[in-house]
């Protein structure tokens, strides 16, 4: 395995892995819905030959490889496909808490130029699991023949994260990605997410919950997320949360917990 | 603070809380969307759309399917011939050149035996089979899947799947399957419905994987060439190949439906397949798939699965019990009851030990056929048909053969992933008996059919 990765060793290490290099490696997640060329990029970034099908759900599982950028080592994961978090499928479930629990140092979220619409829906749901995200509008040349402009700047500004064009394919913009990803890493680059703002209703129960959670330090997830997934009542991140030492200890919290998993339950039997 | 909230109110605030978030998310990435796309319509007349609107068609899709896949097999097995014929022509010279090196330094005649006649003849025989179709048949496949065609077929299929009671997405885990059947276990896993994912994982076996073309393409090609020979010769063959996947894939559904209708009730759930736009595909990347990630493999695998059981064969070749061999014994017991299906005992025990790889099934049986008596100077495709006519294969044989092939218990690799997939003993049970009681049935009514007609 190693030996394949010895391409990246310019600066004459023997190829193996040092504890130096270990400690600075960063793990970059790459997600994105399925077709938008996830695993293109990944092989492009990585050198590796990840199996690439022009078809929804080849990636289940998710794999990872190495790339080395200006001295330092970066841990690429490369998610499934998914079109949104929620968890409906393996593939979401994969995704999903692969961005809260492991923690990746950035996110790239991969779309497609040619779709952009449909594909923010996810780069929204992952800014509001984590402000590092890296957005990374590909096949560019794909939507140039179909006559699609993409304002990239005003994207950017939009949503307040980087975003980099990119023809994976051809190996275009992979470099400024590396950079940006670098960038961002570095806080050269520094992220203001505009994330969505729901209802006052529901801003509103968003704000009570937040205030409960505020003195938890050790609240292992994104608060006001984690507040959102209590609010629809989505147990699948409780369990979770409780393994990854995340659960609440106040009563009222947990009567709420105890609440969105009866109505889990009973959702999910009929 | 405990207010009592009744089970409807509960699912409807779920549903509710959930929808106003979606909607939200909806109407954000609308506007991002609309401030920063420009679109020039009306450009050009849309060929994606009615190339998709074509293939997608009832009746031309479903015959652009069989044509194109009429098309690979032809280029195939017409492709296949001559490497196949050089390959073993040149590694069975070889063989004699091992024999005389061995014996000129001194080996006894068990030793030349072990490593010459058992191991290395079934070594060349696997390469010399199944190289030449391999690097062939895997580019072309893989072609078409980076082309971005297996949604089509997905698509197209879907309709069936569906009627059958089980989920369309289990046409994508079946196009997987003609690739390795453990992987299209594995793929299964983007059914989300468990009992659909269950229904795919015991039907994906019907679909002759990367181990099981090259038997179908080699027998095809033997027995069922036409007179003409040359390339009209190679229509029939092709068109028997290209039966055998059809009737795979009904096979796949008549399953399907059986299971839905017996221990795997229920009512097929929705889904959304977004068809990809077509991607002209990259030829190094193409090549590097077909040949290292799925012929090296497949041969690999092949290799070393195939050196040890064409050493346990030789042994049992050359061990007495009593009178006999133990080969011949262990066939002997196994012969009556496969003459009733129209094979013979030696067919099946080579399936039996070819349990670990189905790669291996042909290589051994010649293995058995070789070592049982017959020494043939097996150099060429026409020496190894004298082989099997002489051992009484007649086409109903090979049928049978290639049947039985296409429908038996998957291989061990492929029963160990659908034990992890599945974690239940009771499933991987139900995946071995159900092929194999259907493949017996088939071709015990394919023979006494044709014997009843006296069609042999």
């Amino acid at each position: 395995m190693w030996a394949k990765l010895c391409r990246w060793c310019k600066n004459g290490r023997a190829g193996r892995k040092t504890e130096a290099a270990e400690r600075q490696e960063f793990v970059v997640a790459l997600a994105g819905n399925p077709n938008t060329g996830k695993s293109t990029i990944f092989n492009a970034l990585t050198g590796l030959h990840q199996h690439t099908g022009n078809w929804p759900g080849k990636t289940v599982a998710r794999f990872q490889g190495r790339y080395r950028f200006k001295n330092r080592v970066y841990k690429l994961v490369d998610l499934p496909g998914t079109y949104s978090l929620f968890v409906n499928s393996a593939e979401e479930q994969v995704a999903r808490d692969f961005l809260c629990f492991q923690k990746p140092a950035a996110v790239i979220v991969v779309v497609n130029a040619g779709c952009l619409e449909r594909n923010l829906n996810l780069v929204l749901q992952i800014m509001e699991i984590t402000p590092r995200v890296v957005v990374c509008v590909n096949l560019l040349d794909e939507a140039r023949r179909k006559n699609i402009r993409i304002d990239l700047p005003k994207l950017e500004h939009e949503l307040g994260a980087p975003v980099v064009g990119t023809v994976a394919r051809q190996g275009r913009g992979l470099k400024n990605l590396q950079q940006t990803v670098e960038d961002l890493l570095l806080g050269r680059v520094e992220p203001r997410p505009r994330l969505p703002v729901y209802d006052d209703a529901l801003e509103k129960e968003i704000a009570g919950l937040l205030t409960m959670f505020s003195n938890r330090a050790d609240l292992a997830v994104n608060p006001r997320w984690f507040a959102l997934r209590l609010l629809e009542g989505d147990a699948s991140v409780l369990g979770q949360a409780e393994r990854s030492r995340v659960f609440v200890q106040e009563p009222e919290l947990q009567a709420k917990q105890q609440e969105t998993k009866k109505m889990w339950y009973e959702f999910k039997a009929p | 603070m405990r207010t009592f909230v009744t089970e409807q109110e509960r699912a409807g605030r779920q549903g509710d809380c959930r929808d106003r978030i979606v909607k939200a998310l909806y109407l954000k990435a609308e506007t991002i969307a609309h401030n920063v796309v420009s679109e020039k319509k009306g450009q050009g007349p849309d060929w994606e759309g009615k190339i998709d609107d074509f293939l997608t068609s009832r009746f031309w899709g479903f015959l652009t399917m069989v044509l194109l896949l009429g098309a690979i097999f032809w280029v195939t097995i017409t492709g296949a011939n001559y490497p196949s014929e050089a390959i073993a022509h040149f590694l069975c010279g070889l063989e004699g050149k091992l024999l005389s090196f061995l014996q000129l330094a001194g080996a006894p005649s068990w030793v030349r035996g072990i490593l010459v006649l058992g191991t290395y003849r079934t070594l060349a025989w696997v390469i010399a089979v199944m190289l030449p179709p391999m690097a062939i048949f895997f580019p072309l496949f893989t072609f078409l899947e980076d082309l971005g065609y297996l949604p089509r077929v997905a698509f197209n299929l879907d309709y069936l799947f569906k009627k059958s009671g089980a989920c369309g997405k289990q046409a994508l885990t079946m196009c997987m399957g003609f690739g390795c059947n453990a992987a299209g276990v594995i793929s299964c896993r983007i059914i989300d419905s468990p009992r659909e994912r269950l229904i795919a994982v015991l039907t994906n076996n019907f679909v002759p994987c990367n181990g099981r073309f090259p038997l179908l393409i080699v027998l095809a090609n033997l027995f069922f060439a036409g007179a003409a020979g040359g390339r009209a010769g190679s229509i029939i063959p092709v068109g028997v190949v290209v039966g055998l996947t059809v009737f795979g894939v009904l096979v796949t559904l008549f399953v399907s439906s059986l299971l839905t209708r017996t221990i795997l009730k229920g009512v097929p759930s929705q889904f959304a397949l977004e068809l990809p736009p077509f991607r002209l595909p990259q030829p190094g990347r193409i090549l590097i798939n077909s040949l290292r990630n799925r012929t090296l493999f497949v041969l690999a695998r092949a290799v070393v699965v195939a050196a040890p059981a064409g050493l346990i064969v030789w042994l049992m070749a050359n061990v007495f019990v009593g009178e006999v061999t133990l080969l011949q014994a262990a066939a002997g017991f196994l012969d009556p009851f496969a003459r009733g299906l129209g094979l013979d005992g030696f067919i099946l025990m080579a399936f039996i030990l070819g349990l670990p790889a189905n790669e291996i099934v042909l290589p051994l049986l010649l293995m058995a056929y070789l070592s049982s008596g017959a020494m043939l100077e097996l150099d060429s495709l026409p020496a190894l048909k004298e082989l099997l006519v002489s051992n009484g294969w007649t086409w109903l044989t090979a049928l049978n053969v290639m049947l039985f092939s296409l429908l038996h218990f998957p291989c061990s690799t492929t029963l160990l992933t659908i034990f992890k997939e599945t974690g239940s003993k009771k499933w991987l049970f139900i995946s071995f008996l159900l092929p194999t009681l259907l493949a017996v049935a088939v071709i015990f009514m394919v023979t006494q059919g044709v014997r009843l007609l006296s069609l042999v």
